[in-house]
């Protein structure tokens, strides 16, 4: 079978991973193709270049831009660089830059560069390769200025500084092609829309600029292809050509089944699959531990170590964890010196650190590109199947790890696609254009157009960039004579001042940093005279993500670190709190996947759920759960929403089961609540999971259905996505949060200022004001549009919840039941759960859950 | 109600006072054209809060229907602001000015208003034994002053407000800012120790739809 050749220097593993299987593959001649001194030196290793990197050279060379799709570790680097190699070394190096390869992480660029230098060196091309990115010195930037190298490895938002720089026309002039790697995961994010503009802009500079794109496997590598291309004509899709690698083997997965364990009913640790997921860390030479939370992999990694017998080296790696310690990790990792890492997304992307032959995802899949991208970070023999072994961490995580190995075989794919339209982003472009150099309004626009995101951006729109970008876009024409754009004689727009462009350069990049809130009790004592406002608050419960804290009003109730709280205030990065008095929160914990459940899993889990037929692969006790839900409640078809009505200790339940993702779900909570307001049903509180939404009432909700009260049909009736949502959504600190984000990034707020940094709280506070001004004042301001729309896509998925309520509409089917049922009991289990901070709290809160819990399967589960 | 020298002062939701003795309307830190203060740097505000402010002060003029209208000082963000004031809202301004006589007092961001504002300009000015000035002075023994936007928090059932606060002391009244972009300064930060020693004082709160006077001992 295939040999593969990995350099003993493993970090170099996504370079050095082509593999020789001289049997396998009929295209073995055309290593042939490949010229001197590359043939040779390929052929002194015993190494065989592999067909999609040949092809890969194919098509570039012949002048085409690709699009290269292959698994980790199918040599997709060397493929994206192979032809500009070849051309440096027949001539085309020393003339300037002829090579942008484009990275969204950091530290890949830098690796990357030092890779590269080894075949360079060996075959002593006359190749010069940097690096440059925010950690570059000054100096270094400078010589490349000046003297630039062929090959330059760098990130996105370099290319926008490099392309705003002066003389740009000049350094670009001689570019042949640019190199995105980790397109997928680029392209659906600001910064691959600001990338977009930026390649357009690379076009003007170097006509005929070929842009070779590398990917994970994606969902529809067509809208990636016509990503790649410059869109001239409406109507009409270009596309980059397409080279797909084979996949290898098709990937060995397997789902851990609990045995006599018992299956848990919610919650995410998994702690019950511990022993044999262990005795699966035993078996593997290096296995990868993905989960869906930093908190999950916190406990997890300390739950292993609790078990761990031989002393096997076992590692964390999470992005809240300090840069040099994820550096050592990384660094064991390629060595060989561990045996396992437990890790979320933040090894998703990037290097293969090591001879990685176990992947491990615990928790749900959530989505089925996800998992297959965590399952091909087994790769050490790329032709031999990547073994992976899902874990779900109760039952319902059963259910969607069975829908992800069925999609898994279908090689299905559901990741996001491409983002689009982003106006924020625009401002920041077109700014950063007139600090390169005057332009032409008209044809900027060409120009915009032609990148793919912003193709179908109409005139009108650009034209309210623009003017946002030079007097803010108010009705109120105040600012003409402090305009950022000036008109020249010929028609074209230039800055009105040198300093905009350093302001400009200061505020470069759509990352705005995701903050975390510190918890802060408010304290009643009152405090001494003179005490500045930090200090108010009293003790610090801990610290939630910003996100969380965005879903909330003031004056609402949640868990957390084991006591009812209610949330009084934001200010600064403090969320103050106080103790309520409320025995119940009434918005669910943060706990949880942070991945919402995807919509494609999600209709899988709903057609399994509906075909009894199909549950022969699902362990004994889900088959057990699920039969007395048909015969307690109801199971419903796939086209169908359950709702169920029961009462329990004084409060009446409604629970309904859209298998929307916990995003949607809140959304719809915090809707429908409303809504059971205005009814008179007197709503007290809603919690959710991926999966299913429970609210409850002080009035009965069975009753009120029966008789005519409540319409169910009205309660989840698409109007309340009209006046509701809106009227949710001004108010929430959510949209002015996401509306600061917009403003920071379009430059309304300046990020930093040359000499005073402006701290986040700065920012904060003004972004308020501004918001609560604009929206009295200018209800239809362009920059509230783009927040609105950000925000209506991204953190409340309104677009899912709206695709949602189409889908149920005459389609929703009423259970009147006299208890909960078995299929509610995960979700009302989400009540009352969130991390724990103490050890104390910790035993007192699993003892309380344990008891609840047996107390609710009881009466779910009673036959008679 | 609040009396200070024996004079009758009414505070209102606006943050304006009005002291029926002299029919006099008072506004302080208005902070107007604060939006459009950085513009010539490339930052372009909101332009709406001089509006969003003279909108305010003259829904307290035809309430009230005062004779003379007295600004505290820092009406104007800084000294360009009456220059940038767009001429809507100057007219805005012109109209208040038929209504009821205006006094600017100076404050330090706008220590040198224009000649072309409608109305006097001064740096103090006195109704009967109270001082009016921007800055309160710690040896006044009756003034009434705005600059540092006071704002107080309380908690009360485990629930915790903040607002923009009127403060009484036996010898002053420190005003809320009036302006829209304005933000606020605790009434327990070191700015206000030497203007009120001990706990004698009282916080006339805002909000929504009504006063609250609180003792200072309430106070966070």
């Amino acid at each position: 079978m295939g040999i593969t050749a990995l350099s003993t220097d493993s970090t170099a593993g996504d370079v050095y991973a082509w593999g020789m299987d001289k049997m396998a593959e009929p295209e073995t001649a055309a290593a042939t193709c490949l010229p001197e001194p590359f043939a040779g030196w390929f052929a002194t290793r015993g190494w065989q270049p592999r067909p999609h990197q040949l092809a890969m050279y194919a098509q570039v060379s012949a002048g085409n831009s690709a699009l290269l799709i292959a698994p980790t570790g199918g040599g997709k680097t060397l493929a994206g660089f192979l032809p500009s190699l070849v051309d440096l070394s027949q001539g085309a190096s020393g003339k300037g830059l002829h090579t942008l390869y484009v990275s969204p992480l950091k530290a890949l660029a830098v690796d990357i560069a030092r890779n590269l230098e080894t075949p360079v060196t060996e075959m002593e091309l006359p190749i010069r390769i940097e690096s440059r990115t925010g950690d570059t010195p000054a100096h270094k930037r400078q010589r490349q200025k000046t003297n630039p190298p062929d090959i330059l490895i760098t990130t996105p938002e370099q290319v926008s500084l490099l392309m705003a720089q002066e003389g740009a026309e000049h350094y670009f002039a001689n570019l042949k092609t640019i190199i995105l790697d980790e397109l997928h995961a680029l392209a659906p994010t600001k910064r691959g829309c600001l990338l977009a503009l930026a390649i357009a802009r690379l076009e003007t500079l170097a006509p005929g600029l070929k842009r070779i794109g590398l990917s994970a496997t994606v969902a529809e590598p067509d809208s990636l292809r016509a990503w790649l291309m410059p869109q001239r004509e409406a109507g009409v899709e270009d596309l980059a050509s397409f080279v797909e690698a084979r996949g290898g083997a098709e990937p060995d997965l397997t789902i851990l089944t609990p045995g006599e364990e018992r299956m848990p009913w919610s919650g995410h640790s998994a702690v019950y699959a511990l022993p044999a997921l262990y005795e699966a860390l035993k078996q593997a030479h290096m296995a990868l531990i993905f989960t869906n939370t930093r908190s999950q992999a916190e406990r997890l990694f300390h739950e292993l170590w609790t078990i761990n017998e031989d002393a096997l080296p076992i590692a964390l790696h999470h992005g809240s964890l300090d840069v040099s310690q994820r550096r050592k990790v990384e660094a064991a990792m390629a060595a060989g010196s561990l045996r396992a890492v437990v890790c979320t997304s933040t090894l998703d992307l990037g290097i293969d650190w090591g001879d990685v032959d176990l992947v491990i995802n615990v928790g749900a899949p959530k989505g089925s590109s996800r998992i297959l991208q965590r399952i091909g970070r087994a790769n050490h023999r790329y032709d031999e199947p990547s073994r992976a072994l899902l874990v779900p961490a109760n039952r319902f995580e059963v259910l969607e790890c069975e829908a992800a190995r069925a999609a898994a075989r279908d090689g299905a794919q559901d990741a996001e696609g491409p983002a689009q339209l982003k106006r924020d982003v625009l401002a920041q472009h077109i700014l950063g254009c007139a600090v390169a150099a005057p332009f032409q309004p008209d044809a900027l626009y060409e120009e915009i157009t032609s990148a793919w995101p912003y193709r179908d951006l109409p005139r009108e729109d650009f034209d309210q960039a623009v003017d946002f970008v030079s007097t803010g876009g108010y009705a109120l024409k105040a600012y003409e004579r402090y305009a950022k754009l000036k008109q020249m004689p010929d028609g074209r727009l230039r800055l009105a001042h040198p300093r905009l462009a350093q302001a400009w350069r200061m505020n470069a990049g759509t990352i705005v940093e995701a903050e975390m809130l510190k918890v802060r009790l408010a304290s009643r004592r009152k405090s001494s005279a003179g005490k500045p406002l930090q200090n108010w608050g009293g003790k610090v419960l801990g610290e939630v993500e910003e996100w969380f804290v965005e879903q909330l009003s003031v004056g609402d109730t949640f868990l957390f670190a084991g006591q009812v709280l209610r949330l009084e205030a934001v200010e600064e990065l403090n969320a103050y709190v106080s103790r309520s008095s409320a025995t119940e929160p009434m918005i669910p914990s943060y706990q949880g996947g942070k991945f919402p459940l995807s919509t494609y899993l999600a209709s899988r889990v709903r057609q399994m759920l509906a075909e009894p037929t199909s549950w022969g692969s699902l362990p004994e006790q889900v088959r057990d759960w699920l039969n007395v839900q048909r015969w307690k409640s109801v199971l419903p078809r796939p086209d169908e929403m359950l709702v169920e009505t029961f009462p329990r200790a004084n409060k009446n339940y409604l629970v309904c089961y859209p298998f929307d993702g916990r995003l949607a779900h809140q959304t719809l909570g915090m809707l429908l609540t409303r809504r059971l307001e205005r009814a008179g049903m007197k709503p007290l509180g809603f919690v959710c999971n991926d999966y299913a939404l429970s609210v409850w009432c002080l009035r009965d909700v069975s009753l009120a259905i029966e008789t005519g009260h409540l319409s169910l049909a009205q309660l989840f009736d698409e109007d309340m996505l009209g006046d509701d949502l809106d009227a949710w959504l001004a108010e929430s600190m959510l949209m002015k949060r996401t509306f600061r984000t917009c403003a920071i990034i379009a430059g309304l707020i300046e990020r930093r200022w040359p000499g005073q940094e402006k701290s986040g709280r700065q920012m904060t506070v003004s972004a308020d004001l501004i918001y609560d001004v604009l929206r009295s004042h200018q209800p239809d301001h362009w920059l509230l549009k783009a927040a609105w729309d950000d925000a209506a896509s991204g953190l409340i998925d309104a677009r899912r919840l709206a695709q949602m309520l189409a889908r149920i509409k005459g389609h929703i089917i009423h259970k009147p039941l006299d208890a909960v049922s078995p299929l509610a009991v995960p979700v009302m289990l989400e009540i009352g759960r969130e991390p724990v901070y103490g050890e104390a709290n910790d035993a007192l809160l699993a003892e309380a859950a344990r008891d609840l819990e047996s107390e609710l399967i009881d009466e779910a589960m009673r036959l008679v | 109600m609040m009396q200070l020298a024996g004079v009758e002062l009414l505070p209102c939701l606006s943050g304006a006072v009005y002291v029926p003795a002299y029919e006099a309307l008072l506004v302080a830190d208005l902070h107007l054209e604060k939006g459009s203060s950085r513009a010539h740097r490339g930052v372009h505000l909101p332009p709406y809060d001089t509006r969003a402010g003279l909108a305010a002060l003259d829904r307290a003029i035809s309430h009230w229907q005062p004779t003379q209208v007295l600004l505290l000082g820092d009406s104007f963000h800084d000294a360009g602001g009456p220059e940038r004031m767009p001429p809507e809202d100057r007219a805005t301004l012109d109209r208040l000015a038929k209504a009821a006589n205006l006094t600017w007092l100076s404050g330090n961001h706008d220590p040198d208003l224009p000649a072309h504002l409608p109305g006097s300009r001064v740096n103090e000015v006195a109704l009967g034994a109270i001082t009016l000035r921007h800055e309160p002075s710690p040896d006044a023994s009756a003034e009434i002053a705005g600059h540092l936007h006071p704002v107080a928090v309380i908690s009360r059932r485990g629930r915790r407000v903040r607002a923009k606060c009127f403060v009484l002391s036996p010898r002053r009244l420190i005003m809320p800012a009036f302006g829209a972009f304005t933000g606020g300064l605790d009434v327990r930060h070191d700015a206000f120790r030497p203007l009120l020693p001990g706990d004698h004082f009282r916080v006339t709160m805002i909000g929504r739809s009504a006063l609250h006077t609180l003792p200072g001992r309430a106070v966070l």
